[in-house]
Order: structure tokens, then sequence, then C-alpha cells
């Protein structure tokens, strides 16, 4: 059975969730995210002209092949070790030739330009039980978005190889630096999940901070001095409009902004006379009420994916750590017990596991814990990483690591949950405060 | 001659706003035209008592803070009472009070202490007669450090509020 997709404009977010088959396959071959798993597996990927693919073939190729090598999870067989290359994508494939060179999994993949469109089909073969993984598929998109069809038949074939959910084809909102740190120019970029593609949404006039995707990735929350104050903001992904979503009353500064997994409510931080709790706001009245009234720091509220809880940072014990409240407010439950601070949860969008930074002895730390605060892990250790950001499969996270001196910027890097495979996000220049969105339609 | 003196005067004012501006990209420059010619090294100015310059230099626009904290040192309140006294004689300037943290911490937290800080001076300010309408504050956490190195003699520097003034009633 083929599946078709039609792929949009690439700065359409619209329609989300509706993707995503559910794989029921009985295929023997899996790899899974664990501590134990040490040793990526090996594949083998050959794509085929289907007509007119000119250059696309081989980019379409490398994407796929680069979106699960870039997990870690897998290791790519170089094509001079193939013993026969397969006569075509419809043509038998002949399983011992790839068993001899020990390739676990093969793709095969067929690549096709047509009246502006690149049509990229996958098929998925578990060599060594010499028969198919699944059916294979077929996804469309326009030349100008080639890459979201190769990052679409790559998430398929990560989905069936370990059992979670695809994230490739999304997309990260993220803030680029420049200029010296004591004056640092800062604009909001939306970029896809591996670099690619940047586009900037904001200029660098006026200081900008934590940019936050809705759940359909239509807009983006972040913080704006544009008043000459932190307020925060809201902003249409398509035009580009943003209004401020909090009055500029005088003493007071909201910042911090993010929205619930339904996208009805806004729960952001607003600051009174010196002190910071956490507020709630109808996204589409506009109405507000305060979360917590403490006298200590309340900031960086995230909700659970099921909407009922929110999990946040205070420092009313004396220093930062992690609490859990309902999302109508009440009394808080702490969670981190740890030495040092801990800041910035968010809530992994599969619910189970909670992301946060970990400043203790001198070095920060991204870390992980059950949302009991059981089972608490350090993924990362540097001079500064902070502000940790769920892939859409809560399999992976994005965060910003600094560099320590006067010449120490920003710079976007991932790990997944187990602590390995940690690298550097591709994109050029210093950048910060990224922000997962949703697996595209 | 007096006109020249004049001139010479503004030129080593606007060299020294060239100075102090931090170096920004794209920041335009200021050229001195009189800066090779005799007498424009001879020449002192100094700001005058009821110019924000002078409240910058002589009274002191910045206090620090203890890592982590927003309570006022010994020090910050004999600057702060400075601040409110010439504050009071100068009732035609407003203050925006700035709070800024060090790098050490995350960026949300560091806006909320930033706040505290600034909040700190002006309720201290507040307390020494001036007026709560001619004050108002905004918190950069650490997003505008002064010092740029990543060791506690910056750190100390950056763990800051700034009153910084300007003719005008507030509101």
């Amino acid at each position: 059975m083929l599946r078709k997709l039609l792929l949009t404009s690439v700065l359409a977010l619209a329609g989300f969730g509706v993707a995503a088959p559910v794989l029921a396959q009985d295929g023997p071959l899996r790899i899974e995210i664990t501590d134990g798993v040490i040793e990526p597996m090996p594949f083998a990927i050959q794509f085929f002209d289907d007509g007119g693919a000119g250059q696309y073939l081989q980019q379409v190729q490398d994407v796929v092949a680069a979106d699960l090598t870039g997990t870690g999870l897998f290791r790519q067989i170089p094509a001079s070790a193939y013993i026969a290359k397969p006569a075509g994508f419809t043509a038998p494939v002949s399983y011992e030739d790839w068993k001899a060179i020990n390739a676990q999994a093969l793709v095969t993949g067929a690549v096709s330009v047509q009246g502006g469109k690149v049509v990229v089909k996958f098929r998925l073969f578990d060599v060594f039980a010499g028969q198919p993984l699944g059916d294979g598929m077929q996804f469309d998109a326009s030349t100008g978005a080639w890459r979201r069809a190769a990052h679409k038949a790559a998430d398929q074939v990560y989905a069936r190889l370990t059992g979670e959910g695809p994230y490739f084809d999304s997309r990260v909102a993220f803030v680029q630096e420049r200029g010296p740190k004591d004056n640092r120019l800062k604009r909001i970029g939306v970029m896809d999940y591996d670099g690619a593609n940047v586009k900037y949404l904001t200029d660098d006039s006026a200081l900008v901070l934590k940019p936050r995707f809705s759940p359909d990735g239509s807009k983006i929350l972040y913080t704006s001095y544009a008043s000459g104050f932190p307020q925060a903001m809201m902003m249409d992904v398509n035009s580009l409009a943003a209004r401020p979503l909090t009055g500029q009353q005088q003493g007071t500064m909201s910042f911090s902004p993010r929205f619930s997994p339904d996208g009805r409510w806004i729960v952001y931080s607003l600051e009174k006379n010196g002190n910071t709790d956490i507020y709630q706001m109808d996204a589409s009245s506009g109405a507000q009420r305060a979360l917590t009234n403490a006298p200590s720091i309340e900031t960086s509220p995230s909700y659970s994916p099921d909407g009922s809880q929110i999990v946040f940072e205070s420092d009313r014990s004396g220093v930062p750590q992690l609490y859990i409240m309902g999302a109508n407010g009440g009394e808080p439950k702490r969670i981190s017990f740890g030495d040092g601070r801990y800041g910035t949860p968010v809530w992994s969008p599969r619910g189970d596991m909670i992301a946060f930074t970990r400043q203790v002895d001198g070095k920060f730390h991204i870390g992980v814990m059950r949302t009991d605060g059981s089972e608490e892990k350090m993924l990362t250790e540097s001079f500064l990483d902070e502000g940790p950001t769920w892939a859409p499969n809560g399999r992976v996270v994005m965060f910003t690591r600094v560099t320590p001196g006067g010449n120490g910027e920003p710079r976007l890097h991932s790990v997944d949950i187990t602590g390995r495979n940690m690298r550097p996000v591709k994109i050029n220049g210093a950048a910060s405060d990224p922000d997962w969105g949703p697996l595209l339609p | 001659m007096k006109t020249f003196v004049k001139i010479a005067a503004i030129g080593a004012v606007l060299a020294m706003a060239a100075c102090s501006r931090p170096a920004g990209p794209g920041g335009p420059m200021v050229n001195d035209p009189y800066a090779g010619m005799n007498g424009a090294a001879g020449v002192n100015s100094s700001a005058l008592p009821g110019s924000a310059e002078y409240f910058k230099s002589t009274v002191g626009d910045t206090v620090l803070f203890p890592v982590d904290q927003s309570t006022l040192t010994p020090d910050a309140r004999t600057i702060l009472t400075n601040q409110a006294g010439w504050m009071n004689q100068n009732a035609g300037f407003s203050a925006v009070i700035q709070g800024h943290a060090d790098e050490q911490g995350t960026r949300e937290y560091n806006l909320a202490l930033g706040a505290r800080r600034a909040n700190s001076v002006q309720e201290y300010l507040i307390s020494q007669g001036v007026a709560a309408g001619r004050l108002r504050t905004v918190s950069y956490g650490k997003e505008r450090p002064l010092a740029i190195c990543s060791t506690e003699e910056c750190y100390a520097k950056n763990r800051r509020a700034v009153t910084v003034v300007s003719p005008g009633a507030g509101s």
C-alpha cells in the first residue's frame, strides 16, 4: 500500500498529528534506544533514478542516510563494499549479497522529478530474515521541499527499526546571535532539525529570547525587548505579524511564554515589583490569572503532554529546584532534590520524562528524570549547558552549549536520552535557545 | 579664540562619547576633526553637577550584588543614598534601573534575578524620598554583561544594578 503525502510550502506548518501510521510489524530486526546499545546497526542504501531525478537522486539518498547515521544507532556501509548493485527499485533483492557484507538492513529508494514535484519512494528489507520490513511508501513534495520527502522516508525507516516515533521531518526555532558578548545582537530563526533551510523571522534590532512553537507550529511565542522592556510576544509564522501577549504595565515584565499541548492556554512568567510568578492566559480571550503566588522566583513552566500538570522551577527552598503543580495551580510537589540548582524543566512529549538544566560544582548539565524525580541522570557536562528541548518522539534533546571566555559563544547541540551521540547542530554561527517543533504533517 | 576653545571642548566630549560606546557592529564612527590641532589636548572638561554624566561618573550609577543575592550591601546603600540625594536635587530627571546577572545561571532565572535586583534598588530609592513615578525597572538577566571574561573577577562586575538617569519627569 502506498501512502501519498502532499507537502506544501516550506513555512506552512498547519495540521499536526495526522501522519505517522501505526506500524504493526513482526520483523525481528530492531534496534532499541537503551543504555545497552553500543554497536550501531549496519545498513546499505541504494536509490535509483525513477525519471528525471538529476541532482535530487544523490541528495535525497544522502539526506536519508545522514538522518539514520545522525542518530548514532545506524552505520552506513560504504557503497564500495557492495557486492552486486541491485538492478532497480522493483528488482528482486539478492539477500545473500547483502548478508555477505553484514548489512542487517537494506534501504532501497527511487526518486523522480516531474512538473515541479519530487517523488521519493522507499522500501526497507530485513536482510537476515530475507523479507521486506513493512510496505514500501511514497512521498511527494515540491522540488523546493525535497528534503522533507527525504526526511519522511528516513523517518519511516527509523520508526520501523527502532519502534520509536519519527522525528526527522521537524523544525527547530532558535535564536541566532552575533556581535561581541557585551552587545549581542539576536534574532529568531527557524531551521530544519538538521540545520538546513535556515530562515529568520525577526531582525536583530531588539533583543529576542526563547522562541517556542505552538503545538501546530503555526505560531511562535517569544520574549522581546522591542518596547525597551521584556515582553512576551506571539508571532504568526506565515505572516510574521507579531503582537505583545500582555500590556506593558508599569513595573512588570512578562517572559518565558509556552503553549499548552492543546494550544488553548499559554503559561508564562510575570514579574511584578521584583517578584516573578507563573501566570496562565486563555490564548483566545487573553484572560489571565496567577497559578503561583509566592515571594520566591517561579519561572520556566512546561505542561505535561495531557495538559493536566505543569512542571516549573522555583527557589522557594532557597535554591532553584523543580516542582510540579496542577494545570490550575495549587500546592506544588517538589521533584528534584540533588545538590546545586535545577532549572528550565521541559516535559517530554511522551510524558515519561522531564529534561532540565542542572548547575552543580561549577559545571552545567543537561539531565533527565522520571516525572516523580526518580532515575535522575545527567546527559551532558560542560562550562555552560542549558535549555533542553525535546524531539517530537521524546528520544533526543537539543540544547545550548556556551563556551567560556570573552570570545565565548553559544552553539546548538543534541544528545539522545541515554547520554550518547552528543553532536553539534550544523548551522553557521552562534545560536541559542532551541525549541523543537512538532513533527510536520 | 573663545569660539575655538568651545569647539575643541565639544570635540573632546564627542571623542569621550565615542570611547564609551560599546564596540557594537555597525556603530557610527565619530571623527574629531580638531583632534590633531594644538590646544585641543589642553582643555579639561567636567560634567556639570546637574547632568546625567555627573550622576554616572561622580555620584555612581552602579551597585554590585553577591552571588544569587538581591539584598543591598552596606556599600550599595551608601551609593544609593547618594543617588537618591542627587535625584531629590534634580527633580527634572527620571531613572530606569537596570538589573543584571552574571552568566552562571539559566536565562529565565537570571531575568527574574535581575528584576529582583532592580527592584531592591528602586525600593531603596523610594525609601530615600524619590517619587515612585520617576523610577522604572528593567531586567537584562545575563544578556548584557559589562565584563566579558568567564571568571569571578568579571562575574562580580556583572552582578549589578545600574541607575540610568535622563531628563524628563518619568510617568
